[in-house]
């Protein structure tokens, strides 16, 4: 076979990703006509730069599921493939298979591997990891963020402490100290996911039983079932094989439907840990300034909780800017993701995840440029579309 | 005013105890300190021997009392092995017994010896840091006036298309960590391939002979990740000045648009960029690391790698020691410097 010109890979590139066009044009058609009985998120489609970055991060999550499901790879991310080593975008396979994909569209890299598939196969690595990490950081920020602004005091005092000790760590001095095998084998990441993945069960406890306290009938039910869900999941998520740490032994293997690879435990755990102080900061002052509010004045009358005020009168107001920080730190973690594998720390080498990739081809970027660049654009397209889409929620936002 | 600055340095000594403890913590863990033994002996020492090669080297103490001898309030670690030599925490090749002192620690000016590079720790800190401050500051005398300048364009007329376009650049540039970007610029500047060849794609030599050829593109790596941010402050900062009651007094009265921007508002505007640019070193410091990995120059963010990557514990102890007072100077330097630039905030 011929090797495909610059005109063709690209041709062959969109309709491999069809199945990304598809459910992006499904989803911007429903979101525009119903917009206006969507709230906040419906008025970002009146705002250009919203809809763009909208656009451009709902096109990588589409890509990292639909890769995910191999809708769209047209190689294993792993297999390599003789004679392909660093050959150009849009080589033919020398020998391809009954079935097998004729060409690579990005090239291959130094140890053969497709890049095209490599690269939306990364994308799913971001679209798994870098939410859930910014939403479990939000909400051990947000559990310790309210009380330390709302009561101030001493418990202020020590917990800014503790964020300023964190936040005064270099980061990259911080992830060379955690996210090692030998600090892996301690035990030490799955002591702070036991920590810091109690903060979510924590949080919901706290919320809804602050709303139902009231109504005992509905709300123990609603405890017990919600409590039990998570806990379950809790368990699951840090015991392995039966154990929590080495010999404290958790959650039975017979109820533990999935196991985190230790490696991406880590990371995750790293991650939610460097973020967390900087959500605390932001929540402690919006707590601080909104404490201050006539309607929370109203509500220390009425004789609510402390805990009622805080989750149901303070978050309540703090959303417009949290959810302005959510995209932005979403985009953070995910440039420290990339962080991460550009130092080889964490996820196994041979992983498909961007910053690995970016570092396995930088060695040869002066003779070959294919293999780095397509996961640096990646990344700096998704930042980007993140950045975009906090552009335009807090201009709508402001707006009324 | 005093007693202000005081209270802080307090806070940052009690600050870089605490972070030094959890460094040391983290580095004296057994899987660590296994891994310094076979790297410093050999990969193929059993159990046994690993232990004899801590025990010998004062590793097996307990982890206060080797703390104390790094801070210098408790007397250094010494014994005298079978074969009659002497061996210490304070011990240097080619000191005697005798000469020896008893105590080593911080306190006594003494950083350590780095297992890694069989130097003294102070030795390659101050040579390391020279390189990465020449480094910094060539990062801040592009940095800061570009994106100054930039935010006080984009923030004089607000929407206008010099705004919008000024704006997507910066937000552009917030988007691209330096990873990405200094890939990229290797590629199209560099590279045979595209053909440009403006620059090296190495600044090793830059640490000898720097010249705009070698030098220039980690410089703009770095900077360009730090200036989205600053920019984006100086425009909100100069969009809220440019609709005051005096601007408009101002203009009413029948002053020069650029001499308003110049006279009136630039002072106003620049107070809260001062705080976020003094702010911006910390993050400076972690773009360091990947740029000098990535351009391969040997400054303190490489002897971070390095001695993370071997677990040298006294010279990663020093390089925190080091990257926290920086944070927390920084820190101290921009409160203060808010409150000179701002006479309207009192600090209470």
């Amino acid at each position: 076979m011929e090797p495909l010109g610059t005109f063709e890979i690209i041709a062959r590139i969109l309709y491999q990703l069809s199945s990304v066009w598809i459910a992006l044009i499904l989803l911007f058609a429903l979101s525009i006509a119903f917009k206006r009985r969507l709230g906040l998120y419906g008025k970002l489609f009146d705002s250009p730069i919203g809809m763009i970055g909208f656009g451009l991060v709902m096109f990588w999550v589409f890509v990292g599921i639909f890769g995910a499901l191999d809708l769209i790879v047209t190689h294993d991310p792993l297999t390599q493939v003789s004679g392909m080593k660093n050959k150009l975008p849009g080589t033919p396979l020398a020998d391809a298979d009954e079935g097998q994909y004729g060409w690579y569209l990005l090239g291959g890299d130094n140890l053969a591997r497709d890049v095209f598939s490599r690269m939306v196969k990364g994308a799913w690595i971001v679209v798994q990891i870098a939410p859930l990490a910014t939403l479990f950081a939000f909400m051990v920020g947000i559990t310790l963020g309210l009380p330390a602004g709302y009561f101030g005091g001493r418990l202020d005092t020590f917990l800014s402490f503790l964020a300023n000790l964190i936040l005064a760590f270099p980061v990259i001095l911080l992830f060379y100290l955690l996210v090692t095998p030998e600090i892996v084998a301690t035990g030490l990441p799955t002591m702070m996911a036991i920590v810091l993945f109690m903060f979510p069960i924590i949080f919901l406890g706290v919320l809804l039983n602050s709303r139902y306290r009231t109504q005992p009938a509905f709300r123990t039910p609603l405890l017990v079932g919600i409590l039990g869900v998570s806990l379950w999941l809790y368990l699951a998520l840090i015991s392995e094989g039966g154990y929590l740490v080495r010999s404290v032994p958790g959650l039975p293997t017979v109820l533990d439907p999935f196991d985190i690879p230790g490696g991406i435990l880590v990371v995750f755990v790293s991650v939610v840990f460097v973020n967390s102080p900087t959500v605390f900061r932001i929540v402690r002052g919006l707590a601080l300034d909104i404490k201050t509010r006539d309607y929370v004045a109203a509500a220390q009358t009425r004789g609510e909780g402390p805990w009622y005020i805080m989750l149901w009168e303070i978050l309540p107001n703090a959303r417009g800017p949290l959810i302005v920080d959510f995209c932005l730190r979403i985009g953070y973690t995910t440039i420290l993701l990339g962080t991460l594998g550009f130092f080889g720390l964490g996820l196994p080498p041979e992983s498909p995840d961007w910053g690995s990739t970016i570092n396995e081809g930088r060695k040869l970027l002066s003779i070959y440029l294919h293999p780095a660049l397509p996961p640096a654009l990646a990344l700096l397209s998704l930042v980007l579309g993140l950045n975009l889409l906090a552009d335009g929620l807090r201009e709508e936002s402001l707006r009324d | 005013m005093g007693l202000f600055i005081l209270r802080r340095f307090g806070v940052m000594l009690l600050t870089a105890l605490c972070l030094t403890f959890i460094v040391f913590f983290l580095t004296n863990l057994f899987p660590n300190l296994e891994k310094l033994a076979k790297t410093q002996g050999n990969q193929r020492m059993s159990d046994e021997q690993v232990q004899a090669w801590l025990d010998n080297r004062g590793y097996s103490q307990p982890l206060l009392t080797k703390y104390g001898q790094w801070i210098g309030v408790v007397p250094g670690f010494t014994k005298t092995l079978n074969d009659g030599q002497f061996v210490g925490t304070c011990v240097r090749p080619g000191q005697t017994q005798e000469e020896t002192p008893r105590f080593c620690g911080i306190l006594q000016g003494d950083w350590g010896y780095s297992t890694r590079f069989k130097e003294n720790v102070d030795e390659i800190i101050w040579k390391r840091l020279g390189n990465t401050l020449y480094l910094m500051m060539w990062v801040m005398i592009l940095m800061v006036p570009s994106a100054l300048l930039v935010g006080v364009l984009a923030g004089m007329r607000e929407g206008s298309r010099t705004d919008r376009s000024l704006s997507t650049f910066s937000i552009l540039t917030t988007a691209t960590p330096e990873y990405v970007s200094g890939v990229i610029f290797i590629a199209v500047f560099t590279s045979s391939t595209v053909g440009l060849k403006w620059f090296k794609g190495t600044a090793t030599q830059a640490m000898d002979d720097p010249t705009f050829e070698n030098f220039f593109l980690p410089v703009l790596t770095i900077a360009l990740y730090g200036m989205g941010y600053i920019a984006r402050m100086t425009r909100a900062s100069m969009t809220e000045v440019m609709t005051a009651q005096y601007i408009r007094t101002a203009r009413l009265k029948g002053v020069s648009f650029p001499n308003i921007v110049v006279k009136h508002a630039l002072r106003n505007a620049l107070i809260a960029p001062f705080t976020v640019i003094m702010l911006q070193f910390p993050w400076l410091l972690n773009g360091v690391v990947i740029v000098e990995s990535l351009f391969n120059y040997k400054g303190f963010g490489w002897v971070l790698v390095e001695a993370a990557g071997n677990n040298d514990i006294q010279l990663l102890l020093a390089v925190s020691v080091v990257s926290v007072f920086v944070v927390l100077i920084t820190q101290l330097i921009s409160d203060i410097g808010y409150v000179y630039l701002n006479p309207r905030i009192r600090i209470s």
